[in-house]
């Protein structure tokens, strides 16, 4: 494989890194808004593929127009289909951030060794 | 007009629909009603497809009048049906039951939230079971998660947080890596519908998105299935959850999981990627077994009672695997009947559990001594579904251990190994039970109940339902039986 091949899936690297950093932090960290900020940035390295891949070069929003033929379109579903991903993800982490609230109501800290250590 | 055909997306959108109207229930009791009787029509919905099903009919349903490829598809087959009885029948059962344990954990005010949370976890596991498209499936898988999450960290334990945290971090991960899968998948094949993408693989150009797919789609799943070693957020999530809500999540929501699982790759990946099956069959058997020992001894020295229940799910989640990695008729055929048993005998489990927690509010084995003598209906209930559990001739437990024994013995010298393994973990299984029949019965009371007699009559009665559907279905096991039969057929029937 050459370098332009290498580079022609830029994005896909792009996913694969971001996606590892995601879950190294989630794994890594002990406090708790820092996994979910690992969470979320995990999350968005799959909006990251998926949009990726409905791009076609040249494409364009696919309305069809009098006149005009032969157009290019990207493709829209996995452009739909993140925008509910991306939904869902935020819900996650509202309730993740709610849940983390709580936490630190009933416990005094969000540091995870410390809540083991106080049952 | 027929109402018939229907019956697939009314099965998801009357529980859906019908939670915002709970909220709205602020009488006392109400929003309890409410909920309860939109899950009895859940069941009865899911009972009449089933009937229908298991006289060899199919349901296919389009939505919106888009035809399937296109369009989302809704579709029960045998497999569909005998999951939407078992999700439906412990929704409706824990529900029926709840009331006088959810009135001591959950305050008033709170309950119309908690019962709509409810029914949300209920249509997201119905939608998964129904749905025939890849990524609608996600969608309600984490509908099912997020209401789920609610309810586990609704109750009065403070150590439901710490718990319910971890298993949204990992049940997250999951549903992403399952995301991940699919983009792979779509992005070959071009579509999401199960039965299309199917017929398309085949034709791809390059096999490799695809094995990388089936990798994520098959850890993701078993990450929401809690199967061996992926089950760490299981136990604290299952021990200080509300008592009702672990009936509930215990009886149904890990093996909608393992139905997406075996079903994903049954349908998509077994027939078109070469060697898949013996890679599927190398990766599961191994984790099951581990899952059934490890769990299994785990569980011995578990001194919580509803921990020890939760940490023997995931040594049943092993035998369910460990059937379906045998990827024959029998094989399948036993880990079906064990989703339906089990769900039986760790719902009955738990319920019995619930009754306990009435009076007794620390739920560790030493607390309990002597319970049965203040609450002798419960313990014989709690001893009924034990009896299940371990396999006893004569109750629900035996018909799936049996046959999962016949099935290994197909396997030659290995069966016997594996058949060794079962007896083994068979035994631990009376060994944790019995434990807790002991404290139950023959221990000096160390705690006095803080209530006289048995647990409300609501609760006990429910109880004991699902204890004698055990001995039941032990004495009559056809029709949990032919269903699963006719899902194992439809399995191996796609890998031809």
């Amino acid at each position: 494989m050459n370098l332009l091949e290498l580079l022609g899936y830029f994005n896909y690297w792009v996913f694969a890194i971001v996606l590892s950093v995601g879950l190294y932090t989630v794994i890594a960290k002990v406090n708790l808004v820092k996994k979910l900020i690992g969470l979320s940035i995990f999350q968005s390295a799959v909006f990251l593929m998926y949009i990726t891949m409905d791009k076609v070069e040249g494409g364009t929003a696919p309305i069809i127009q009098k006149g005009v033929e032969n157009q290019v379109f990207s493709n829209p579903l996995p452009q739909v289909l993140i925008l509910t991903a991306i939904v869902v993800g935020v819900s996650t982490l509202a309730l993740g951030l709610a849940i983390v609230v709580r936490i630190s109501e009933c416990y005094g800290t969000i540091e995870e060794d410390e809540i083991l250590d106080a049952d | 007009m027929d109402l018939t055909i229907h019956l697939p997306v009314l099965q998801v959108i009357v529980p859906m629909l019908a939670a915002p109207f709970v909220l709205l229930l602020k009488p006392r009791g109400l929003a309890w009603a409410g909920a309860t009787s939109v899950a009895l029509l859940s069941f009865c919905i899911a009972l009449s497809m089933a009937v229908t099903v298991a006289g060899g009919g199919h349901f296919s349903y389009d939505m919106g009048g888009w035809p399937a490829p296109y369009g989302i598809e809704l579709s029960v087959g045998a497999f569909s049906a005998l999951l939407l009885l078992i999700v439906t029948g412990a929704g409706a059962l824990s529900l029926l039951a709840a009331r006088p344990s959810v009135d001591q954990q959950i305050e008033q005010e709170r309950q119309p939230l908690f019962y709509a949370a409810w029914l949300l976890v209920l249509a997201g596991l119905v939608g998964i079971t129904v749905s025939a498209d890849a990524f609608n499936i996600f969608v309600f898988m984490e509908i099912s998660s997020l209401a789920s999450y609610v309810l586990i960290a609704g109750g009065p334990d403070r150590r439901a947080l710490p718990a319910v945290f971890k298993y949204l971090i990992m049940g997250t991960i999951g549903a992403t890596f399952y995301l991940i899968g699919v983009g792979l998948v779509y992005m070959m094949t071009g579509t999401l519908n199960l039965a299309d993408m199917e017929a398309r693989i085949g034709g791809v150009t390059d096999i490799n998105p695809i094995l990388v797919a089936a990798g994520f789609i098959t850890i993701g799943l078993a990450l929401k299935a809690a199967v061996f070693p992926l089950h760490v957020w299981l136990p604290n999530a299952y021990t200080h959850a509300p008592h009702m809500v672990t009936v509930f999540l215990a009886a149904c929501a890990t093996k909608v999981a393992i139905y997406v699982l075996i079903r994903f790759d049954f349908f998509v990946f077994q027939a078109n990627l070469p060697g898949h099956q013996l890679q599927f069959s190398l990766f599961l058997l191994p984790l099951a077994l581990l899952g059934i020992l490890v769990a299994s001894s785990v569980a011995m020295f578990e001194g919580h009672l509803k921990r020890l229940l939760a940490v023997s799910s995931v040594a049943q989640i092993g035998y369910i695997m460990l059937g379906a990695s045998f990827l024959t008729q029998a094989g399948l055929l036993a880990s079906f009947a064990h989703m339906f048993n089990h769900a039986l005998a760790k719902g009955g489990l738990f319920l019995a559990v619930a009754c306990l927690a009435i009076h007794y509010r620390d739920l560790r084995l030493d607390q309990l001594a002597g319970a049965a003598r203040s609450m002798p209906l419960t313990a014989a209930a709690f001893v009924v579904c034990g009896l299940s559990l371990i396999g006893i001739p004569g109750t629900a437990g035996f018909i799936s251990k049996w046959l999962l024994i016949g099935a290994a013995l197909e396997r030659g010298f290995l069966g016997f190994v594996l058949v060794a393994i079962i007896l083994v973990s068979s035994l631990m299984a009376l060994v944790y039970i019995w434990r807790v029949v002991e404290t139950l019965y023959f221990k000096p009371a160390v705690v006095e109940a803080q209530g006289p007699g048995e647990a409300p009559l609501q609760l006990l009665l429910v109880t004991w339902v699902v204890a004698l559907a055990n001995i039941g279905f032990g004495l009559f096991p056809q029709f949990p039986l032919a269903l699963s039969s006719a899902a194992a057929e439809l399995l191996l029937g796609h890998t031809l």
